[in-house]
């Protein structure tokens, strides 16, 4: 019988530890169905966040590095200026890269640094309990916006690629989702592209994947898939934000 | 044959003689000669070299870079520092070398930008958060500074450790007559730890987090064991005078070149003043003080600061004899005369006390 699905070689045999519905399963799946698929396996350096995302290293069967938290982008800088051959991507939540590692995300981006940034983007800090995230939504309810985020207080949801796309050291940059199975699709191709275009040569890729975090957004995982459409993309407009060929 | 050069710029050829082939810096007075030295001589060389957007990027390359494999180094100064400690704990904490060099100016906050002792404290005790240590070479000169560079990166490959470079301002701006000539081209060590890519072998995780609380016990123990090597193997002192003195000066780096200036002095009169001088502040040389401590009685501690290493002359007498202090914050030189002086006064005291 012919097989639908195969779990990618590089993905280890382990449980994975995140929530029901969590979009984190997903694009570590992906990325590794990538890594097998572009045989780079033994070229891949994978920085780890901060965050849910910082037990990647039990589930990749590639180098990994646990970076602090914001500090990615800095870290696979310092690998990539030594290891130029190496495929160096980095793996950020919200709160580390729209938060407390903007400065080095920022940077990296504007010194055009070939490395390729995942940046998963639910809305909140989903491994300390659902606080706001600089990408929270406007009147969004978190732990430490009870009442919603008030912008007057709290400020604007945070749109990285928009902002990435004003600097002239970046590449490609697109925003996906994976609440849907056409989805996911895309986004495998998005981190496919994001992948070659640091093989390439051609400077810094940023893939930011809208994630459903249903316990922090206290939905049903459903209901979290359709909100992403429904809601979370109308501030964050799926779609390529910049590529230069 | 010996070049004329300021301390920073020494450092900087030092380290790309010793094989330092990444250099992360930021600007911050009295380093910038260094960061700009790099920029220059690594460039030439086709090395690795960024201005970093922050001192916390640099460490952060500097940690990228060493587990990558590379020696690597950044530099800063006191307020600079403080941002980069978290870097230091995690390169602690995740067993990689790399070397920093602080030259320390006057605080807290902004301070100023004159020569301070007053980091030593920061530099001994770790610095960052978590129980952990770095050792720290403190020279006295810009031949010694230079002579510590290639041992700063041997000690953090030998222990896979960070290791810090303790000057002040007048160390990194001073110029002085200085020779390379014994800088031997760095030594291989193996590096089973880095990451180069998984190919042909199983993949490498470095990483800082522990959930089990065992094995977080049993990886601090792992580091504390590394410390206490350190400990036995890595002291280095100088001592000056010390045979026959009835009072000895604990002083280091540019705090211990103006002492010895004022103990010539002192010894014109016929006042028995030596000097023990830390190279290593951590590891401290606390026996050889313990040591001194069965004849002498009297132990000065100087410091351009208000009083931090005389924590750890304190610890090393456990009680014994006397301590005397003199010091100097927020960026003020005493000169060679004033430190006569001071340290005459209390011998005199001291030698009344006695009868």
């Amino acid at each position: 019988m012919k097989k639908a699905y195969v779990k990618p070689k590089t993905l280890k045999e382990a449980h994975f530890h995140y929530c029901p519905g969590c979009g984190h399963g997903i694009i570590n799946r992906l990325l590794m169905e990538v890594i097998d698929e572009m045989g780079l396996r033994e070229k891949a350096i994978c920085v780890a966040p901060a965050g849910c995302g910082m037990l990647l290293y039990n589930y990749f069967d590639i180098d990994t590095l646990e970076s602090a938290h914001g500090r990615g982008a800095a870290v696979a800088t310092g690998i990539k200026r030594v290891r130029p051959d190496n495929l160096v991507f980095s793996y950020q939540g919200d709160g580390d890269l729209a938060a407390i590692g903007t400065a080095e995300g920022f940077h990296a981006a504007n010194r055009g640094e070939p490395i390729s940034i995942i940046f998963v983007n639910n809305g909140v800090y989903g491994m300390t309990g659902g606080q706001m995230a600089p990408t929270t939504l406007k009147q969004q309810v978190t732990t430490t916006t009870p009442l919603g985020r008030n912008p007057i207080l709290a400020g604007h949801p945070v749109r990285i690629c928009e902002v990435f796309s004003m600097l002239d050291g970046t590449s490609y940059l697109e925003r996906v989702a994976v609440n849907k199975p056409a989805a996911v699709i895309k986004t495998k191709k998005a981190i496919k592209k994001a992948f070659q275009c640091q093989l390439d040569g051609k400077g810094f890729s940023l893939v930011e994947i809208l994630s459903p975090c249903p316990t922090n957004w206290k939905m049903g995982t459903i209901e979290a898939c359709r909100w992403i459409d429904e809601v979370m993309a109308k501030q964050f407009p799926i779609g390529v934000v910049k590529e230069i060929s | 044959m010996k070049k004329l050069m300021s301390g920073n710029a020494a450092l900087g050829e030092a380290a790309v003689l010793s094989g330092c082939t990444c250099y992360f810096g930021y600007p911050i007075t009295p380093q910038n000669e260094l960061t700009e030295y790099m920029a220059k001589r690594m460039g030439e060389l086709g090395r690795v070299f960024i201005q970093s957007e922050s001192e916390i990027a640099a460490i952060n390359m500097v940690l990228g870079a060493s587990v990558a494999g590379a020696r690597a180094m950044t530099s800063s100064s006191s307020p600079g520092m403080s941002l980069k400690q978290e870097g230091i704990s995690y390169l602690a904490a995740d067993e990689l070398p790399a070397v920093i060099v602080d030259m320390v100016r006057g605080g807290p906050g902004m301070g100023n930008i004159s020569p301070a002792q007053s980091d030593y404290l920061q530099a001994t005790r770790g610095g960052g958060h978590g129980d952990y240590k770095t050792i720290v070479l403190a020279p006295g000169s810009v031949q010694e500074l230079t002579d510590v560079v290639p041992l700063a990166f041997d000690l953090a490959d030998k222990y896979r450790n960070p290791v810090v470079i303790l000057g002040d301002g007048m160390l990194g701006q001073m110029m002085e007559p200085v020779s390379f000539d014994d800088i031997k081209p760095p030594k291989e060590y193996p590096k089973d730890y880095i990451l180069t890519g998984a190919k042909g072998r199983p993949a490498r995780m470095v990483r800082s987090l522990l959930f089990d609380t065992k094995e977080e016990e049993e990886h601090n123990w792992k580091l504390v064991r590394k410390y206490q090597r350190m400990e036995s193997s890595e002291v280095r002192y100088e001592t000056y005078l010390t045979d026959d003195a009835e009072m000895i000066v604990v002083a280091y780096g540019i705090g211990a070149r103006i002492v010895r200036g004022a103990i010539k002095r002192l010894r014109q009169e016929n006042l028995k003043v030596g000097m023990i001088r830390p190279i290593t502040v951590w590891p401290f040389p606390a026996a050889a003080i313990q040591e001194m401590a069965k004849t002498v009685h009297d132990f000065f501690v100087f410091e351009m600061c208000a009083g931090q290493m005389i924590e750890d002359v304190r610890l090393a007498l456990a009680g014994k004899g006397h301590i005397h202090f003199y010091g100097r914050p927020g960026g003020i030189i005493p000169t060679p005369i004033e430190l006569y002086r001071i340290i005459a006064r209390h011998y005199y005291t001291a030698a009344r006390r006695k009868k």
